[in-house]
């Protein structure tokens, strides 16, 4: 295999973590949505740490798109 | 070159160009005026006139000054809950902070690639923005954690009530924590406006290829991508505005790590 195949391929790989930060995600705002509806109350006093679950989960995400980029358009 | 063959390139967008055709340069550094650079300036002055129209100190807002006390009000009290009384010095910082964001984003997802001869261009789309201010944010982080606590800042490594054993290998994994977080708040704002534009533009270039490809399927491709993209336009305006409040929200709970040491 040649050198720009195998990094077609390591790119694609690459993208699947962001289809599993797309699960973090989705799992923290629906939790989120769980508690609410259960408190309704309470949930406005939480939306900053949603933000945060969010923030962190999205992250790691948005490395893996970054890897993808870098292999794609940096390395050698 | 990874999209050759195909003729669409959704990186050209983020190129940084002098303005008016050729380079400024200053004992070997260059200091153009870019594409960037315009568009921080027309951020800025954006924001000012925004800022500008609504300080009207009315006992009775209009809408303009309900809008500008509307987003005070936001900022103070997300520092109020998140840093308490002491927060209040820092509401002018964060407040800069995430209006400029929001600002930026928002100029950048504006159409104004119709108006011909104009490019629209994203600042916060560039790490070297992204990373300048969480650097500041960083950098305050520790001037207010060093002033108000002196070396017992560093206390901040050692989760209260740890057990010696564990503390050894807490400290480390705390400590890398803490030094990882600007490349987090920059890296986070950069790619998530990176990837929306990206995801803009190869939907653009499907819209523009499937017109060309002539009636049939093509046209059918076309109309798919098109709808796709008021879809992810939207989803984009969400994205510019959650990004600017993450990064403004972030940066009042590391300025609560240094203010109040957990």
């Amino acid at each position: 295999m040649d050198v720009t195949s195998a990094k077609m391929i390591g790119a694609g790989l690459a993208a699947i973590g962001v289809g599993m930060a797309a699960l973090g995600v989705g799992n923290v705002f629906g939790s989120f949505l769980q508690g609410a509806l259960r408190n309704p109350g309470a949930a406005d006093g939480q939306q900053g740490r949603l933000f945060i679950g969010f923030a962190a989960a999205e992250l790691l995400g948005l490395i893996a798109f970054v890897v993808a980029i870098l292999i794609l358009f940096v390395v050698k | 070159m990874a999209a050759e063959g195909s003729g669409i390139d959704p990186m050209h967008q983020f190129l940084v160009e002098p303005m008016f055709g050729h380079k400024l340069m200053m004992h070997g550094y260059d200091i153009s005026f870019t594409n960037s650079s315009l568009f921080m300036f027309v951020t800025a002055a954006v924001l000012w006139l925004f800022m500008l129209g609504g300080m009207q100190r009315k006992l009775v807002p209009g809408r303009w000054q309900a809008a500008v006390e509307g987003m005070t009000g936001f900022i103070s009290n997300m520092m109020q809950t998140n840093v308490g009384p002491e927060g209040k010095k820092f509401v002018p910082y964060i407040f800069s902070l995430f209006m400029f964001l929001l600002f930026a984003n928002l100029i950048g997802l504006f159409p104004l690639g119709i108006v011909p001869g104009v490019h629209p261009f994203t600042v916060t789309s560039h790490i070297s923005l992204t990373a300048i201010l969480a650097f500041f944010s960083f950098g305050i982080v520790l001037v207010v954690g060093f002033w108000r606590h002196g070396l017992h800042f560093f206390s901040l490594f050692v989760p209260h009530g740890t057990p010696l054993p564990i503390a050894i290998f807490v400290t480390p994994i705390e400590l890398m924590s803490f030094l990882v977080r600007p490349f987090s708040l920059g890296l986070r704002l950069f790619v998530a406006m990176t990837a929306g534009h990206i995801l803009l533009d190869v939907f653009a270039s499907f819209v523009v290829q499937g017109l060309n490809a002539g009636p049939g399927i093509g046209w059918v491709v076309s109309f798919f991508s098109f709808l796709m993209i008021v879809g992810v336009s939207a989803l984009e305006l969400l994205v510019a505005a959650i990004q600017a409040y993450v990064f403004a929200l972030l940066t009042s709970l590391y300025l609560n790590d240094a203010v109040n040491l957990h």
